[in-house]
């Protein structure tokens, strides 16, 4: 064996054949099986598709790099779910392309964001932010309330997303730029929206700036349906398949 | 394939192999690193017995531990959950105003009331409470939707204007805006606010606005501006305002009218939680 070995040290295509074959052991020991196991993904009930208003605000937060203060995952640890909430489950990011789980806290996690502040908190808090949290060392981002929000690529984003396996249908293609203005607009008739996205899509004008669809726009709708898609009532915690 | 030969010098055997004339010497690894590397293998090997370890074709080895995260932070929750012992229980029983009357469970529901506004309540309301322009200030004695015990305690748990069906709601009428009024009557307007408030205002506008108050804001505000809690009207006659006194201010809200959201916390609070976050306002906060 040891022959061979000089073999191997002494061609170097052979030699970064070998080393990359033993560098990925580790990675398909511990990535393939989460591609097929089904028990990875909890079965839960609520969560569907960001409506296309949501992916646009989405994607401001990846643009802004938002999660390199901020995480999206309450791990399961008593401290946090004293404080967060409920811990993440697989099940809540598996839309998401990339996932925002984030490994860095300079700001807390945002996993159960949706809902605790208002809107104009949002607005006033991403516009200035030491005006409501004078400790805060956030950067401001004011320009997201004068920036017109620019959706003109929604339907093809919508599209990338089926690519990597989100079940958006061919109906929320064709009206993802109806959907949008419907969702920022607290006057449009919610009905096709709901039926795309469900009952619970919350529709309203998000920065308080009536006369404009901003980035703002997008961003707080996003912000604000974090981590309340799941129904906890119907989530059997103690169930076998659940367990980690 | 070169031979292993002895160096002189150092009296070490060669590994054999030799680039461009130099030669490598194979000393042994020190003997402890090596033993703490076996042992590492050795332990390893326990862990996939005992612990969650290797990917299988429909699931994985759970181990004979039985060990799951999830499992664990319910126990640990339970844990705290006795940890805060009897006092926990009797905040559960006890009735918001048998709270503040027990000296010892009043302080009990002041420190948990006080870790919880840090986290949740001061973002909008400010670390000690005194909020800022839009977000209410909770440290005067001034309350729009009633300062007592149980109003408090309403408040946090409906919010206003929140998702929470019973919720607070309140609106002020977009006067200017809807065009309900002229501009010339809400500038009078306003100065028939800024001297109920208190202050020198132009007496001719006063007298024009007079019959416009009456008809349009004493039903909320009351004849004499004091306001009424009930519906969330502010009382005219301090300058405690959520959305500031100047007159820049007052015609603004007069023309437009902006009404906050205070989210309603029914649902991220267990009960004990939200009686404990009510004392703990009501003691600090200047309640009624």
């Amino acid at each position: 064996m040891w022959k061979h070995h000089t073999k191997l040290e002494r061609h170097s295509l052979p030699l970064v054949i070998a080393i990359l074959i033993v560098v990925s052991i580790g990675g398909i020991v511990e990535i393939a099986p989460l591609f097929y196991l089904e028990s990875t993904i909890e079965k839960v009930e609520g969560v569907r598709p960001y409506t296309p208003l949501e992916l646009e605000g989405r994607d401001i937060y990846i643009r802004e790099g938002c999660y390199t203060c901020h995480s999206q995952m309450i791990r399961p640890l008593r401290d946090e779910v004293e404080r967060y909430g409920h811990y993440s489950l697989a099940a809540e990011s598996m839309y998401d392309h990339p996932f925002q789980w984030g490994s860095k806290r300079t700001g807390p996690d945002l996993a159960r964001v949706g809902g605790k502040y208002s809107d104009s908190w949002h607005t006033d808090h991403l516009i200035d932010p030491r005006s409501v949290v004078p400790e805060s060392v956030m950067p401001p981002y004011a320009f997201l309330a004068k920036k017109t929000l620019d959706y003109g690529a929604i339907e093809d984003k919508i599209r990338a997303m089926t690519r990597v396996g989100v079940p958006y249908t061919q109906d929320m293609i064709d009206n993802a730029k109806e959907d949008l203005e419907t969702q920022a607009d607290p006057f449009a008739a919610p009905t096709k929206l709901q039926n795309r996205y469900g009952g619970k899509v919350l529709q309203r004008d998000f920065d308080g700036d009536p006369d404009r669809l901003t980035e703002m726009d997008a961003l707080v709708a996003y912000l604000q349906m974090l981590g309340g898609l799941v129904d906890f009532s119907t989530y059997q915690a103690e169930a076998p398949e659940n367990r980690r | 394939m070169s031979k292993r030969e002895t160096d002189e010098v150092t009296g070490v055997e060669t590994t054999g192999h030799e680039w461009d004339g130099i030669r490598e010497l194979d000393n042994p690894l020190p003997r402890w690193w090596l033993y703490v590397f076996y042992a590492g293998i050795a332990v390893a090997a326990v862990y996939w017995v005992l612990m969650p370890a290797w990917p299988g074709v429909s699931g994985y080895t759970k181990g004979m531990l039985g060990q799951s995260d999830r499992a664990d932070v319910v126990r640990e929750l339970q844990g705290l959950k006795q940890l805060r012992g009897a006092q926990a229980a009797k905040l559960q029983k006890a009735s918001l105003e048998e709270i503040e009357a027990d000296p010892e469970l009043q302080a009990y529901a002041q420190a948990i009331g006080q870790s919880v506004f840090g986290d949740n309540c001061a973002t909008c309301h400010g670390t000690g409470g005194v909020g800022t322009k839009g977000y209410a200030n909770l440290r005067d004695d001034v309350w729009l939707w009633g300062g007592s015990l149980s109003d408090i305690h309403r408040t946090i748990e409906v919010g206003i204007r929140s998702d929470h069906p019973q919720t607070r709601f309140s609106q002020m009428p977009a006067f200017g805006r809807d065009q309900m009024l002229t501009s010339a009557q809400i500038s009078d307007l306003t100065e028939y606010v800024v001297m109920l408030s208190r202050r020198k205002a132009d007496a001719a506008a006063v007298a024009r606005a007079a019959p416009t108050y009456a008809e349009q804001c004493a039903a909320c505000h009351g004849v004499e501006g004091l306001g009424d809690q009930t519906k969330g009207a502010p009382n005219l006659t301090d300058q405690e305002w959520l959305y500031g006194s100047s007159r820049d201010d007052i015609r603004g809200q007069i023309w437009a009218g902006k009404g906050g959201v205070m989210p309603s916390w029914k649902t991220r609070f267990d009960p004990e939680t939200l009686k404990a976050l009510a004392v703990y306002i009501h003691a600090n906060a200047g309640g009624q």
